[in-house]
């Protein structure tokens, strides 16, 4: 089952703390084991990828981070405004004596730091050159682009810089160019995935982002439940846990039977745990709701217990694989 | 809960506090909290926030934007005879950005400006917008509590950059960019013939033409022109906001999470501030796992569990057991990590703030994590 046929480019947004790089990467993971060439590409300069594959800095270069038994491989890249400008200048204008004098009276800097939104305009651009390479020349050809893009908050924004360029530019070869960013990330090929926590304000702002990004126009994907713990007291413990109402004789029989010494303390400190860890299972039970109103596919993303290590990584993209995202 | 450093006494000394931290750890949470504690203890406080969320918002009476510090109903000073007073107010950054150039500029200059279609992206879309204008309302409203009396003490919530501190660079960025060359070449043709220019002038623009059109390079002219009267205010007040938050009276502190990616941001932090010679108060680590009760070790309580599962005949005591070793595995690897961040940074001192079971969104909420950051006992 694929959950989203003819998608070639994933956007993965979150909340921050929400671990979308993670997320992102196991994407990127999954899609590889499942035989594909796959490009991770991260916006936002903070070298989160090359952190988790536990490899030195990336450059500005399309670097293979994993090779599956498939025959699928996952390259990484950061991609770094200035070289991106720089790139565009001389391929699409031949302009590289220009880009230089550009560079030293500080005109790329003005591009890629203060100038309204340019920024986003070439880290978009840059991914729309990577998901839509031709067979000829070029670089490498992908099947698939992952791109670890900025948080929920400011996503509807970023993907839709180019709609506000084409806004400031009438006409031109910047125009071109962001149309054809707003036509690729409108397009059934692109696709908006948002991770969150089951909790409050992460929930609250992935439903304000789906809402943003529709009324912009673009693909909302699935919505990935990130770090969710596995139950651990049954069902129809939950509400005498939460009120307190634990049989103290029974858990301390229970505890006999277990091997261990039940003394008052040590029953009334796991009451005191049940009652923290129920009362926030029924709040995440709240929060479940609230995501599936947003009628997307949900997927859920187990807790690493050993936190977000190489290995951690491929369980979550089997996971995805699993469930359809990445099959 | 123990602090190693005497929040109080911060809170009742400072006349600026920033809380600054990577995204998703609860800066706007500390700040408003801080804030009210402040108050609660007497003091005169403003607390500027960027992005609460929306019932925290709601609470705290801030949820409509009016750019402008709004008293908090149900501050309750700790002495009754006490003066303690909160406003709050929500950064607007589009609405703080037309008041600059409204100010600064006539009126008919200023119509000039707000019309111009880069002006309009500047102001409303560009990412470092947020932290240009997070510095200058907080050097607004610092004037105003100088000229009027009306704060004591200012806490500010820093936005979620997208590099460490974004706010810090700011105006430096802005004043290099303003003294660059290119702001000088694109105002040339409003100010002095051509031929006065390097050689490099004629490629430069043409180069510019071609790649962005000749109609965005004109408006992109006007709006430097009509802006180039501002300058050197924005530069001025962003030097001496920087001042300011380098003076004695001004506290930054880190805000971060038990978890990898935190605090490795927050050790960013802690470099930048003190090459930066800003003055760092401690770090606080928030959303911290509450201490394990009771004396059982996690291997022991997963062996009793593993026996109970064996002949599956009590699942709600093997839960529990199971509950408990996870709980002493998380407080081990998160106070692992804060030894860690100790051992790197030894002369920061650390505030940990244990979770609480729910979101903060009203005023008892932040008293609670208030009483928490200044290391009274949960209650």
């Amino acid at each position: 089952m694929t959950l989203f046929p003819g998608v070639k480019l994933h956007v993965v947004t979150g909340k921050g703390g929400t671990g979308k790089t993670t997320v992102a990467a196991a994407l990127a993971l999954g899609l590889a084991e499942a035989g594909r060439q796959v490009l991770l590409t991260e916006a936002e300069g903070r070298q989160g990828i090359a952190q988790l594959f536990d490899t030195p800095p990336l450059p500005y270069e399309e670097r293979r981070v994993a090779v599956s038994d498939s025959g699928g491989e996952v390259y990484a890249l950061a991609i770094d405004p200035e070289a991106a400008l720089i790139e565009y200048l001389e391929k699409f204008y031949n302009l590289r004596r220009a880009g230089s004098a550009l560079k030293r009276i500080g005109a790329i800097d003005f591009a890629t730091t203060i100038a309204p939104g340019l920024r986003d305009v070439l880290l978009t651009g840059k991914v729309m050159e990577a998901a839509t390479r031709a067979r000829r020349g070029g670089g490498r050809i992908y099947d698939a682009v992952v791109l670890d893009a900025p948080p929920t908050g400011r996503i509807a924004r970023f993907l839709n810089v180019n709609a506000e360029v084409a806004g400031l530019a009438r006409m031109g070869p910047i125009r071109q160019q962001a149309d054809s960013v707003m036509n690729l990330l409108r397009s059934r090929q692109t696709a908006v995935h948002l991770v969150t926590l089951l909790e409050e304000m992460p929930v609250q702002e992935t439903v304000d982002g789906v809402a943003e990004l529709e009324a912009a126009g673009l693909p909302v994907g699935a919505v990935l439940v990130n770090m969710v713990r596995e139950p651990l007291l049954p069902a129809d413990s939950l509400d005498a846990a939460v009120a307190g109402e634990l049989d103290g004789a029974e858990i301390a029989a229970g505890l006999k039977r277990a091997g261990l010494t039940p003394t008052d303390g040590l029953v009334a400190a796991l009451a005191a745990e049940a009652a923290e860890h129920a009362g926030r299972v029924l709040l995440e039970a709240r929060e479940r709701e609230v995501l599936s109103d947003l009628g997307r596919p949900r997927i859920e993303l187990p807790l690493l217990a050993e936190g977000a290590d190489l290995a951690g990584l491929y369980e979550l993209a089997a996971r995805l694989a699993d469930e359809g995202l990445a099959a | 809960m123990t602090s190693s450093y005497d929040v109080d006494a911060l809170l009742d000394r400072a006349h600026i506090l920033v809380c600054c931290g990577s995204g998703g750890v609860g800066k706007t949470t500390t700040a408003a909290a801080l804030a009210l504690r402040a108050a609660e203890r007497g003091r005169t406080v403003c607390v500027l926030t960027i992005d609460p969320a929306r019932r925290l918002a709601q609470s705290m009476g801030i949820a409509a934007l009016d750019n402008a510090p709004r008293p908090v109903a149900g501050v309750v000073p700790s002495d009754p005879a006490g003066a303690g007073r909160l406003d709050a107010m929500m950064l607007d950054m589009k609405r703080t950005f037309d008041e600059v150039v409204e100010s600064q500029a006539t009126p008919e200059k200023a119509e000039q400006i707000l019309q111009n279609p880069f002006y309009v992206a500047l102001s409303s879309s560009f990412a470092g917008t947020q932290e240009y204008m997070a510095m200058e309302k907080l050097g607004q409203i610092h004037a105003d509590a100088q000229r009027d009396g009306t704060y004591d003490l200012i806490v500010v919530d820093t936005p979620p950059s997208r590099s460490a501190l974004d706010f810090l660079d700011a105006p430096e960025r802005l004043s290099s960019f303003l003294d660059g060359r290119f702001i000088k070449l694109l105002l040339a043709p409003a100010k002095g013939p051509a031929r006065l220019m390097s050689a490099g002038f004629g490629m430069v623009t043409n180069a510019l033409a071609k790649i962005l059109g000749a109609q965005v390079l004109r408006d992109m002219q006007t709006f430097v022109a009509a802006f180039d009267t501002l300058f050197g205010g924005f530069r001025l007040r962003a030097q001496k906001t920087f001042e300011l938050l380098q003076a004695d009276g001004t506290a930054f502190l880190v805000v971060a999470a038990p978890e990898p990616d935190a605090l490795r941001e927050a050790a960013y932090f802690v470099e930048r501030l003190s090459e930066d010679e800003m003055p760092l108060a401690g770090l606080v680590v928030n959303r911290a796992s509450p201490q394990p009760m009771g004396d059982v070790s996690a291997e022991e309580a997963m062996a009793a569990a593993q026996r109970l599962r064996k002949d599956d005949a009590d699942p709600r005591t093997a839960g529990l057991l199971r509950l408990h070793a996870d709980r002493v595995r998380i407080v081990e690897r998160e106070s692992l990590l804060r030894r860690r961040f100790e051992a790197a940074h030894p002369q920061v001192p650390t505030a940990v703030v244990p979770a609480l079971a729910g979101d903060v969104h009203d005023l008892a909420g932040l008293r609670q994590v208030g009483a928490l950051l200044a290391g009274e006992r949960p209650t």
